[in-house]
């Protein structure tokens, strides 16, 4: 019988020649993460209480200043204060200090910190965006990482793989956001609760990087372990000149064994979002076309990566944002950022009349710069929308593309952007 | 530390799909190294939970989740709020992974019992025996089983989580029993089982 890509990984970490799902195993880990508000407790877990002086190897993690930093306010700061001082302690190799690394999720790929056919696992829930980088890589807790860091290594269950399968292109204005909304809108905040989303086919081929990531990444709001891609030449020109390391590519075997496929055909995808209060509560454009909001935030590990600034800053260039609405734009990273500027486009942004703002994770978990009080609307190009998630509990969040992001700004109610401008933008 | 195996007290109840926002709003997590903190704003983001919550709980009381318990964010700082408001443990029809894990390594009780989550209302009195796996609703006269989990998950939580599990290793290492640093451990895989259910 043969193996999953998923499963491949598995069995090489566990140095095993096959798992099968279910196996637990005690897996090697290739690379580990956490940011400020994972590193704090998982350092002191790890030495007052598991008793370990070192990390098992300070080259293998990273550790990124990203979630309530630039310190948001008291408390905050003393867990940056403990976040860097591990760090230092610990002679971690890649310590991300505010201002020079950016959001965790971001960061990692393009410095070329997570490759092909590796197991990373990463103390924040979204790790699973790395996936798109043909590795397995999951979100674990700090005790987790607190296991990881002192032995270089973890348990885990081997999961049941689901197969999606994307058939022909993404239509216009239609993106890599779209795509897993109307994914999990299919399939629910538990449709793949603790197994591995391997996505497939001709639609993945058209597909940028960025694009890709933003699929791996929501694969935990559809409750899987993680999601997973296959190696290709878009893989392997996103990590030319990043890779910080030699890897091997694997790919699923022919005959191996998934619990479910599910087909789609991606032309007929249609722009999506997701309705207040729950990632699958989705709809095409057209059911929630002018709604009206206050708010609108271009950020997070999701979707503000350089392609999607762009998008965003084509529509706006030119046009202002609409009388009352607040615009928030958050690249996430200061990669992104240094791009953004040398482009031209943190100018369209300060001229539309957004509020550009450094990079971090910010109000997409309800930290900071954009937290959403009782009763406010937003748009937001992040990845949750359940209850309080980006502040007060009666606040409503929808999640859209980067472009919907753009065009509603401009209009101050949920826009189709071909209502705004002429035609899609090449990035 | 380990756990009391009979745990006693009234059920409070939870729809499906809580997530971590609901159990632990995000801002409180600049408490994350404070439980007692944590616990006095466990369940704050449950819309209608209007703070004050954790102040209802007598020490042993349980809690009774529908489907996918604890989805969202990694934050251990989840179960560890709810153990800080003084809930003894979580039954939940089913439970998102990184929940489910974080609790296993934390050596914090749950069970998993579509059955129990099913029939359970707010204030019925329960009793868990967790060896057993057992749940018992004295108020409604029935039995639960819950679903058995593998061995090493079981070992994991009756030793009291993942810390002294590393301890234990860490140890073994220093006494040179395999070597250091681990790159390369000892295959142990067949000696976990394996689980048809369940999450991690």
């Amino acid at each position: 019988m043969g193996m999953t890509m998923t499963e491949k990984i598995l069995a090489r970490a566990s140095d095993r020649d096959q798992v099968r799902p279910g196996d637990l195993v005690l897996a090697k880990v290739d690379f580990a993460m956490g940011h400020d508000l994972t590193i704090p407790p998982a350092g002191k877990i790890m030495r007052e209480q598991m008793g370990a002086e070192h990390v098992w190897d300070p080259e293998r993690v990273a550790v990124v200043q990203d979630h309530f930093q630039p310190a948001k306010d008291i408390a905050s700061a003393a867990l940056g204060r403990m976040t860097r001082e591990f760090a230092r302690d610990m002679g971690i190799k890649w310590y991300f200090e505010v201002g020079q690394g950016g959001i965790c999720h971001t960061v990692l790929p393009e410095r070329g910190l997570v490759l092909p056919g590796e197991l990373v696992v990463g103390a924040d829930s979204h790790s699973c965006t790395y996936g798109a980088l043909n590795n397995f890589a999951t979100g674990i807790g700090s005790t987790d990482l607190a296991c990881v860091m002192a032995l270089g290594e973890l348990w885990f269950r081997v999961p049941e793989t689901l197969k999606f399968v994307y058939h022909n292109r993404l239509g216009d204005w239609v993106e890599g956001k779209d795509l897993i909304l109307h994914v999990i809108g299919t399939i629910g905040v538990d449709g793949a609760r603790s197994k591995a989303m391997e996505h497939t086919g001709e639609a993945l081929k058209h597909m940028d990087m960025e694009a890709r990531l933003t699929m791996t990444n929501m694969a935990i709001e559809a409750g899987a372990k993680n999601g997973i891609m296959a190696h290709d030449n878009v893989t392997e020109a996103y990590l030319r000149g990043r890779a910080t390391r030699p890897y091997s590519p694997v790919q699923s075997d022919q005959d191996a064994a998934y619990e479910r496929a599910f087909e789609f055909d991606a032309e007929a995808v249609p722009i999506t979002l997701a309705k207040p209060m729950s990632p699958d509560n989705t709809a095409p454009i057209d059911e929630v076309a002018g709604t009206r909001l206050d708010q609108v935030f271009i950020g997070s590990c999701t979707n503000s990566r350089i392609t999607d600034l762009r998008k965003a800053a084509k529509i706006l260039d030119g046009r202002r944002v609409a009388h009352g609405l607040h615009l928030i734009v958050k690249p996430s990273s200061h990669e992104v950022a240094r791009l953004a500027e040398r482009e031209g486009l943190i100018r369209v942004f300060l001229y539309a009349g957004g509020a550009w703002t450094t990079a971090t994770c910010g109000a997409c978990l309800g930290g900071h710069q954009g937290v959403l009080g009782e009763g406010e609307v937003c748009l937001s190009t992040t990845n949750r929308n359940f209850p309080g998630r980006m502040g007060d509990p009666k606040a409503l969040v929808y999640l859209a593309n980067p472009a919907v992001a753009a065009a509603s700004a401009i209009t101050g109610e949920i826009t189709h952007p071909g209502d705004v401008v002429r035609a899609p933008v090449a990035v | 530390m380990t756990t009391a195996t009979v745990l006693r007290g009234r059920a409070w109840k939870f729809g499906d799909n809580v997530d971590t926002d609901q159990v632990i709003p995000a801002k409180y997590a600049i408490y994350s190294l404070d439980e007692r903190k944590l616990g006095e704003h466990a369940m704050e983001g449950v819309p209608g939970n209007d703070g004050g919550w954790s102040q209802k709980i007598a020490p042993g009381d349980i809690m009774v989740a529908g489907s996918n318990f604890g989805c969202g964010s990694s934050r251990e700082i989840a179960p560890i709020a709810i153990r800080g408001a003084g809930v003894s443990c979580v039954i939940a029809d089913s439970f998102a992974r990184i929940f489910f894990r974080n609790s296993i390594n934390l050596g914090y009780p749950i069970l998993q019992s579509p059955q129990a989550a099913e029939a359970i209302e707010e204030g019925d009195e329960l009793e868990v025996d967790l060896e057993e796996g057992v749940i018992r609703n004295f108020t409604r006269g029935d039995e639960y089983q819950a679903e058995p989990f593998p061995q090493f998950m079981t070992d994991l939580m009756r030793m009291g989580g993942l810390v002294p599990w590393v301890r234990r290793r860490l140890e073994e290492q220093r006494a040179g029993a395999y070597p250091a640093p681990p790159r390369h451990p000892e295959p142990q895989a067949d000696k976990l089982g394996r689980a048809e259910g369940g999450g991690g």
